[in-house]
């Protein structure tokens, strides 16, 4: 430890320097792999919507899942406020819609949310909806991008309904930062289960509930995570919200994927 | 350069004289977590040692221009800029598993093994033999991860790196998986077996009573 390298002006140019080459590094690291990133993000998200559609299967390769999301899934546009089928909203930008991108913030393509414990403040007004095709080209589920606070952060998921609008198939979520073993637990595929066959709606209003205990037999809720109340409620809000007149509910009371 | 029996000795001197969890019980913490899957512990495992051999590389090679008045925070820099490296490979070349890994690939910043190692070794001594040091740290953190996440999987689940080794009841088969080890704590008295079989071994690693 020599008295030389304890002066003021060479402590701050060697933090300067190693700050300026650990940047160059991290931001090249970042920027190099970037393409590969979002393959696999787009990947992983359609393989998520296969989860959510029930088609996922055996579905292993990049190729298969890729195949089996051409054939099966088509994605539509809907202006949540007339609940109708729009224009895709990229259309000639080249670049696929993303709701949850820039749309969601700009103040001629989004909408305040008010008064809403879901956990955003504004919302695109066009969704992305995917249509799960069968054999004969009939919609046989419906795929919904569902999101909303839990208890770190938002929760990102795909809410999948049978054609009639009204039951659950699956609640899958693909992107969360709850705690591992607690509010990861949403991820957890026996939790995963019980969504299957719940109603939506009781009566045309929002009747889905997350709580503890005594939920069974009952088609209208389900049973809360153990030591993730907030996440439970975080679940909870988030299909209210989305289920309701601001989110998918105008949309799912026209069926207009029928006809 | 030093001679090969030294050499030798920085590299695998930590598997089993020095071992960084079972001698000095560091980065016990990521042991208890990911080695539920041998495969998310490999990863760990590599993750870990390519950030402590290169974060002892590159501070080495500097050492002699570190203030000590700093000397912590550049090492934190240094170390935390190979993470996020180590992290968006992980995202680019294999996404599951770093969906899985989760926080614990951003944690190797404050894993003890990595800070301690850098500042008990590569402050003092040449690059070479420093990265050799790291290399042999992440060997040795590998070396447990590797014997607990085989022992885990294979006992908690039936199957080594998802391939069926014991068919499970459940599956039809006649194993019942041992519900225990599928959780992050069972590792702590395998951790603890392993310390008591490598101090059986080694009695020299055993402390003096006080």
């Amino acid at each position: 430890m020599s008295a030389k390298k304890e002066t003021l002006g060479k402590t701050i140019l060697i933090v300067v320097a190693v700050c300026l080459a650990c940047s160059i590094v991290v931001s090249g690291s970042a920027v190099g792999l970037r393409s590969l990133q979002q393959t696999n993000a787009a990947l992983d998200r359609q393989s998520n919507i296969l989860a959510a559609a029930g088609l996922l299967g055996e579905a292993k390769t990049k190729q298969e899942i890729a195949d089996i999301y051409e054939a099966k899934v088509e994605e539509r546009f809907v202006d949540l406020e007339t609940g109708a089928y729009v224009e895709n909203p990229a259309k000639g930008t080249g670049k696929a819609y993303d709701m949850y991108g820039r749309v969601s913030k700009a103040a001629d393509t989004s909408v305040a949310v008010d008064g809403s414990p879901a956990g955003f403040s504004r919302r695109a007004k066009v969704a992305s909806v995917f249509h799960i095709k069968g054999e004969s080209g009939n919609v046989e589920r419906l795929v919904l991008p569902v999101h909303g606070s839990g208890l770190w952060d938002l929760m990102y998921g795909f809410l999948a309904l049978d054609s009639d609008g009204k039951t659950i198939r699956e609640l899958i979520y693909y992107q969360h930062k709850e705690t591992p073993g607690l509010g990861g637990e949403i991820q957890n595929p026996d939790w995963q289960e019980q969504w299957d066959g719940k109603k939506l709606f009781e009566n045309g209003d929002v009747a889905i509930e997350v709580r503890k205990g005594g939920t069974e037999g009952d088609q209208y809720a389900v049973d809360a995570l153990s030591g993730a109340t907030l996440t439970s409620n975080g679940v909870e809000n988030t299909l209210q919200y989305w289920a309701g007149k601001d989110g998918y509910g105008t949309y799912l009371s026209k069926q207009s994927w029928k006809s | 350069m030093a001679d090969t029996k030294e050499m030798k000795k920085a590299l695998l001197g930590p598997i089993l004289d020095s071992n960084p969890i079972a001698l000095h019980v560091l980065g016990i913490c990521s042991a208890l977590a990911i080695t539920t899957k041998l495969e998310t512990a490999l990863v760990m495992s590599l993750a870990l040692t390519a950030v402590c051999a290169f974060s002892n590389l590159f501070i080495s090679l500097i050492r002699n221009q570190i203030p000590s008045s700093v000397r912590i925070i550049i090492q934190m820099t240094i170390i935390a800029s190979l993470v996020i490296v180590v992290d968006q490979i992980l995202k680019a070349y294999s996404y599951e598993i770093s969906k899985q890994l989760s926080v614990f690939v951003g944690l190797i910043i404050t894993n003890c093994i990595v800070m301690g190692r850098a500042e008990a070794y590569a402050m003092k001594s040449p690059p070479g033999m420093s990265f050799l040091d790291g290399l042999g740290n992440g060997l040795g953190y590998s070396f447990i991860l590797i014997v607990i996440g085989t022992i885990k999987e294979l006992f908690g689940f039936g199957t080594i790196l998802g391939f069926e080794i014991l068919p499970l009841v459940t599956n039809g088969g006649w194993y019942q998986g041992n519900g225990l080890l599928i959780l992050p704590f069972s590792s702590f008295f395998l951790i603890g077996g392993m310390i008591w079989f490598i101090r059986t071994i080694r009695p020299e690693q055993v402390e003096p009573k006080e």
